[in-house]
């Protein structure tokens, strides 16, 4: 069971049962949707993005913990962020959950090293990833779905 | 006690999953600490030991190409690919050996049928018609058949307790109706379909029934020619035997007027540069070498088999399946999907509390395997209104043991997502 609590840490379990940034984005200017088809997933990201920093950002869809409260944790860490310190999240929080990250990323990663159990479950590793490909999605404003195949 | 009685008695006592367990090597091993538990039959089939014997068999002692070759151990595998050939008719009760095709497995069998009979035959505006509980592999060979062709699939509905809507099926068919194709039995929910009545109903205008048993096989004895269906598909790994070995059934009178499907060797009988003359039944349909240790591990399987009571162990499955949908249908968080009264032994859920996946994960850690996702049924997933569902589908060797362990593991589920 150790195993198991690796995997669903309490603060997952907190923004699985409440996820933050959850709804619509009247005034958002940047979209994606993702698509997990292993699990049947879908979750839309909308951006609203100005200057080069995401003033706003909130997501929508079903999932399962996992991904659900990936992508809860993704808005809460890049809200205010540049696009350019997003893309960088994105590209380090992929690298944790597949091959693993030193102490200097763990750092710059925070609250989102929660997830670094998730490495340990291959067949979980699209969960947690499909916020953040549909976050790079969306800030490359790519108006066609996203897939984790 | 009447005479029935009796016999059913006897039969439940002839029942000694114990033994059978001892047949099977990989179940005797621990997940995470703790002994497995194997609800994923639906997906895969484990293989007893009479397959993984006579597989490494083969390779040991009879390893040849087949056909022509003069030399003894060609001889011999010859005679083992032809007589698993024949042990299948016998199983399907094939009224001959060429009616039974060697495919990698029921997708293979589909897609031939929907290249070498649907697609030369249809023309726009003709029909073929599926349910709406298919396998991705009973749909989309037909969907493509249909976009080259022009032609429409009509879909039969299912009742909320997912069985065939009988009534639309018959209304359904229609002069423009040149195939039926449906499933035996539901991969995602158990159902076992009137297959007798669809091919009769069918029949009675002329129109020719596809039955993918790629689920029924493992559950129940099929006779081909008692249900009179026209093709029937199902694959060796759901039943006990080695992945990419598969069979087709086809009548020969349909079969041998339908155009090869890949060329190469063995489906020729004479090449030359102008002319090429196909063979007959059934190597037309088997270019190239085909799986031979395959098709000897299939028989394999089937003899094993028919070495069981295949009546008591279908009345043990289905004893398991009651049981497990008893002791579920006290959690008031839990829907079940498929509760028709003619099913096999396959359970489909959701939790109110935890994601399909969720649920797997946490089950993975107590040792105990299902399979959660859309199983290949994505039009079904969106007739019940769900992702995604989670599945329990057994086979004669799990236990009453194996229920509790699932239950009791659901409830860790619910400790931690409830």
């Amino acid at each position: 069971m150790s195993d198991l609590r690796e995997l669903y840490q309490e603060v997952i379990l907190d923004h699985h049962k409440r996820p933050r940034n959850f709804g619509p984005l009247p005034e958002a200017n940047h979209h994606a949707e993702g698509h997990n088809p292993l699990c049947g997933d879908r979750l839309a990201v909308h951006l609203d993005v100005e200057d080069g920093v995401i003033r706003g950002v909130a997501f929508e869809g079903a999932g399962c913990a996992i991904s659900r409260a990936s992508a809860s944790l993704m808005t809460d860490a890049v809200k205010g962020k540049s696009v350019a310190e997003a893309e960088r999240l994105f590209e380090e929080f992929r690298q944790m959950v597949t091959s693993g990250v030193d102490q200097a990323v763990e750092e710059s990663l925070g609250k989102l090293t929660v997830f670094c159990g998730v490495r340990e479950f291959p067949s979980r590793v699209k969960c947690a990833s499909l916020s953040w490909h549909t976050l790079h999605a969306a800030l490359e404003s790519k108006d066609t779905a996203v897939s984790t195949e | 006690m009447s005479a029935v009685e009796q016999v059913s008695r006897s039969v439940r006592r002839a029942f000694d999953v114990e033994a059978v367990r001892r047949d099977f090597p990989i179940l005797h091993q621990q997940i995470h600490g703790k002994p497995l538990v194997y609800l994923d039959n639906a997906a895969t089939a484990q293989k007893p030991r009479a397959v993984i014997d006579a597989i490494s068999n083969y390779y040991l002692s009879d390893n040849a190409n087949i056909h022509r070759g003069v030399h003894s151990l060609s001889e011999r595998a010859t005679a083992a690919y032809e007589g698993a050939r024949e042990a299948v008719r016998r199983f399907l009760n094939a009224a001959e050996s060429r009616e039974i095709v060697f495919v990698r497995g029921t997708t293979e069998a589909v897609n031939l049928v929907a290249h070498s009979y649907a697609q030369p035959a249809l023309k726009p505006d003709d029909e073929i018609v599926v349910s709406v509980m298919e396998h991705h592999s009973n749909f989309v060979p037909w969907k493509m058949a249909c976009e080259a062709t022009g032609a429409r699939l009509r879909v039969v509905p299912i009742t909320d307790a997912g069985e065939l809507r009988m009534d639309e099926y018959e209304r359904l068919l229609g002069d423009r109706t040149r195939l039926v194709a449906l499933g035996h039995v539901s991969n995602a929910l158990g159902t076992i379909n009137s297959a007798a009545e669809i091919v009769r109903l069918a029949h009675a205008r002329g129109i020719p029934v596809l039955l993918d048993g790629a689920q029924a096989v493992p559950h129940m004895a099929v006779d081909v020619r008692a249900l009179d269906c026209d093709f029937y598909a199902f694959s060796g790994h759901k039943l006990f035997g080695p992945t990419g070995i598969g069979v087709l059934y086809g009548k020969a009178a349909l079969m041998d007027r339908m155009p090869p499907w890949q060329g190469g060797g063995d489906m020729i009988s004479s090449v030359t540069l102008e002319e090429v003359r196909y063979n007959t039944l059934p190597a037309k349909f088997e270019a190239g070498t085909p799986d031979i240790a395959g098709a000897i591990g299939l028989a394999a399987a089937i003899e094993y088999l028919n070495g069981l009571d295949r009546v008591a162990a279908a009345a043990h499955e289905a004893a398991l399946t009651r049981y497990v949908e008893e002791r579920l249908s006290g959690f008031p968080d839990v829907t079940l999907f498929g509760r028709a009264p003619a099913k096999a032994g396959i359970v489909s859920f959701v939790m109110s509390s935890a994601h399909p996946h969720d649920i797997g994960t946490v089950l993975d850690q107590e040792g105990v395997a299902i399979r959660t996702g859309h199983h290949c049924c994505q039009p079904l997933m969106h007739r019940l209104g769900v992702p995604a569902t989670a599945r329990a589908s057994f086979a004669f060797y799990n236990t009453r043991e194996d229920v509790d362990r699932f239950v009791d593991a659901l409830a860790r589920v619910r400790e931690m997502f409830g």
